[in-house]
């Protein structure tokens, strides 16, 4: 398959708009993995509890024919009513939420708690010989925080994946 | 229409207002409901096969052959696992089937119940979609619903899976006349810009070469019309995938034969050679396009489709056209008419003789013999045969399959059957079987070979019980040909499981089955036993003895490009054609 490999990898961040019925994420789940595309992050939720509806982001990475694959396999799913790939619409707002442990006494903690405040995470839970810490951001962001408290005393780590949404006034 | 009713009772009025003639089905506990309900009506009359494959193979034959909807009804469990190649093959091949499957109750799903599998798990990527009904007042819905998703945009077969507390409980039904899909709605004509754009690239062209597929045949028959007309208005050649014959008339001069691995030579140069290319229903597979880098290097490609992912999947096309067939060459030809289009005739004429060089090297050619029967010499003859008669023809799959879409002609669309996608052995006679029960005055022949055939046999016992006079023409080679001729190209000629054993008497198997069987091994007595077998209104299998070394040419290697085939006259080498990178290519 040269024609396609050639082309650099891209990194693309997909939201749908699906019909919450059972059985909608493993189909999706199953598109990506049946036909070995990637899944860097996937987040799916509810967001119209009348028309029973959830978005899904996807993050993934390919070439650019394999991305307009992935999103036309998408797109001829049944329960699948739009795909929008943010990355091409324009500059989207991207976050994503993570908890993370840390465990350590002295030096070390105080250590972790000015990292902290200079990342804007805030401290949800607390005892003698640990924090933990919650904190909103692009993944790079976050990354970043993780690696910074790896040497501090790291316990783990537990991340909602990306949610995503278009700048400006318009819907997907 | 509101009425209540039993879940049973659903299915099988959902069935009647959809114009449902016939199903295919096997039944069992999670399904007996809907069973006893069909015993108490006669509109539906219902087809009981011998495996759960057969069912869905010939809900194939019957809708490849009617264009309509084939329906299915199997039991949960071993069931529904049974149907799963039929499912997958109807997926690949495009056809639209619905298969209803009973399941455990609902209070015991996930249970490891009796008889229980996870159905919608199982069939999720071998069905277009498929649904498990849990509340009644849902039933009468989603059937409607999987009918229309079955047979709009690109039809593919559909799950229903009912379980049994469902089938008892009761429910208002709705007529289809009140459903109407939320979001699944293809897109049936295609882009104005998009069209002049071809028309015009199409009008230009010096090399033009028309190269269709089973969108046509699934678009109906007008489309079909519309191609020939388009044909017949731009004096272009045509050329057709396996799954597309008979959309053009195999007759016509502009017909250069199938392409692809055993395509002729004259369809694959042009292919190769050909400056603007309008692909109509064809998905750029790989048995098409063979080495994908050196695929028609020089050529402006069009591409229409129905599926918008089968654009730019394979290959990069300029000019994509999202839209039903029939939409889109009836646009096509108007624009081609407003515009007053002028095909380059010099250009053409000089393309033509291009072709007729092509031509001449009569790729399908092959060495006669009076001792033993070819087989490309059998096909000729069954074409020769019943040519004129209102037939329908499927196959199995191996060299018999290419030798029959090479050698036997089709003027019509919905008159060949054979599994193209998924390559299923086993398909050919219950399509077969599928298509009889669609046409129970026309002669319905299944092409098969000698292995392939002993995979769905069981089935010719359906035929027997319905009185479907199918006949079964097996050019018994003794070999799983085809697999046989991979290894003489791959594995030095080391036949490692290849060679058809302990092969049944097929005379007397067709006999101990209620059937006709006849046998021939001389070429001299082949015309008298194919009228023999045509004068029998009964179910045959016919034994043809066959050449057991003959290899089916003309043959692009794995991995190589259009104008790099094998051909007939050239088959020294077999063993070296294919290079180290095309070793790993099936
Ligand atoms: C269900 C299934 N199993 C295995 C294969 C692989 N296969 C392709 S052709 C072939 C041999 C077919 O032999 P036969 O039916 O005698 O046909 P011939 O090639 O001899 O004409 C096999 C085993 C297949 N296509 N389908
Ligand atoms: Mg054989």
């Amino acid at each position: 398959m040269p024609l396609i490999n050639n082309e650099p990898a891209e990194r693309h961040t997909l939201s749908l708009l699906v019909d919450n019925e059972p059985g909608v994420l493993a189909r999706i789940v199953g598109l990506f993995s049946g036909r070995g595309y990637n899944i860097d992050s996937l987040t799916v939720s509810e967001v119209s509890h009348d028309s029973r509806r959830s978005r899904i982001t996807v993050v993934t990475t390919g070439a650019p024919m394999i991305i307009e694959q992935i999103k036309s396999q998408l797109d001829r799913l049944v329960p699948v009513h739009r795909v929008v790939d943010l990355t091409v619409t324009g500059k989207a707002v991207e976050r994503e939420l993570a908890l993370i442990k840390v465990r350590g006494k002295g030096e070390i903690r105080q250590e972790a708690l000015l990292i902290a405040d200079s990342f804007r995470a805030r401290t949800v839970d607390t005892t003698l010989e640990s924090f933990v810490f919650e904190i909103t951001g692009k993944p790079e962001k976050i990354d970043q925080f993780v690696s910074l408290l790896e040497p501090l005393g790291l316990v783990e780590v537990s991340r909602t994946g990306v949610a995503a949404i278009g700048r400006g006034p318009d819907g997907m | 229409m509101m009425r209540e009713m039993t879940g049973a009772e659903m299915v099988m009025q959902a069935l009647i207002d959809q114009g449902v003639e016939h199903m295919f089905g096997y039944p069992g506990g999670a399904v007996l409901p809907i069973y006893d309900a069909m015993f108490h009506q006669n509109q539906v009359k219902h087809v009981l096969v011998r495996h759960e494959q057969g069912a869905v193979h010939m809900a194939e034959g019957y809708a490849r052959s009617s264009g309509k909807a084939g329906v299915v009804l199997v039991t949960s469990g071993p069931g529904a696992t049974n149907a799963v190649t039929g499912l997958t093959d109807a997926l690949l091949d495009s056809i639209p089937v619905v298969c209803i499957t009973g399941q455990v109750p609902t209070h015991l799903i996930g249970s490891d119940a009796f008889q229980e599998c996870d159905t919608v798990g199982i069939t999720r990527p071998c069905t277009k979609h498929n649904y498990l009904v849990r509340d009644v007042n849902d039933l009468a819905r989603v059937l409607h619903e999987a009918f229309y998703v079955a047979q709009n945009g690109r039809p593919g077969p559909v799950v229903v899976d009912i379980p049994k507390d469902v089938q008892f409980a009761k429910g208002i039904y709705v007529g289809p006349e009140n459903i109407q899909h939320k979001t699944y709605q293809p897109k049936l004509r295609g882009d104005d810009e998009k069209i002049r754009a071809a028309v015009e690239l199409l009008a230009k062209a010096k090399k033009p070469v028309f190269y269709t597929g089973g969108g046509v045949i699934n678009s109906g028959p007008e489309a079909s019309r519309l191609l020939r007309e388009f044909a017949r208005l731009s004096g272009y050649p045509v050329t057709s995938t396996l799954m597309g014959l008979g959309a053009y008339p195999a007759s016509d001069k502009q017909w250069l034969g199938m392409l692809g691995m055993h395509g002729t030579y004259e369809a694959n140069m042009a292919m190769h050679d050909c400056d603007v290319m309008l692909c109509v229903g064809a998905r750029f597979d790989d048995r098409i396009t063979g080495r994908l880098d050196a695929f028609s290097p020089g050529s402006k490609k069009i591409h229409i489709d129905i599926d918008p992912s089968s654009i730019n999947k394979n290959v990069k096309v300029d000019i994509p056209i999202i839209g039903d067939v029939k939409h889109v060459l009836e646009d096509m030809l108007t624009t081609w008419r407003g515009m007053k289009a002028e095909p380059d005739r010099r250009a053409i004429a000089s393309w033509w003789g291009e072709i007729d060089r092509w031509r001449a090297r009569k790729s399908l050619s092959y060495a006669k013999s009076p001792d033993v029967i070819k087989p490309q010499y059998a096909i000729e003859r069954l074409y020769h045969a019943v040519k004129d008669k209102d037939v329908y023809i499927t196959t199995e799959v191996g060299q018999h399959q290419m030798w029959a879409a090479q050698h036997f002609h089709f003027e019509e669309p919905n008159r060949w059957m054979t599994s193209g996608g998924l390559g299923t052995m086993g398909y050919g006679l219950p399509a077969a079987i599928g298509a009889q029960v669609a046409h129970p005055e026309s002669l319905v022949i299944d092409i098969a070979g000698e292995a392939s055939i002993q995979m769905c046999l069981q089935e010719l016992s359906t035929a027997l019980q319905f009185n479907l006079p199918v006949k079964i023409f097996v050019l018994n080679n003794e070999y799983m040909g085809m697999v046989r001729q991979w290894q003489d190209l791959l594995h030095g000629g080391r036949y490692s499981h290849s060679y058809s054993e302990s092969l049944p008497d097929f005379v007397k198997l067709a006999e101990a089955y209620g059937g006709v069987g006849i046998r021939c091994s001389r070429p001299g007595d082949l015309d008298a036993a194919i009228q023999e077998m045509l004068k029998s209104d009964r179910p045959v299998l016919f034994d043809c003895i066959v050449d057991q070394k003959e290899n089916c040419l003309p043959m692009i290697p794995s991995g190589k490009p259009h104008n790099e085939m094998i051909l007939p006259d050239h088959p020294e080498g077999l063993d070296e054609a294919i290079s180290e990178e095309g070793k790993i290519m099936v």
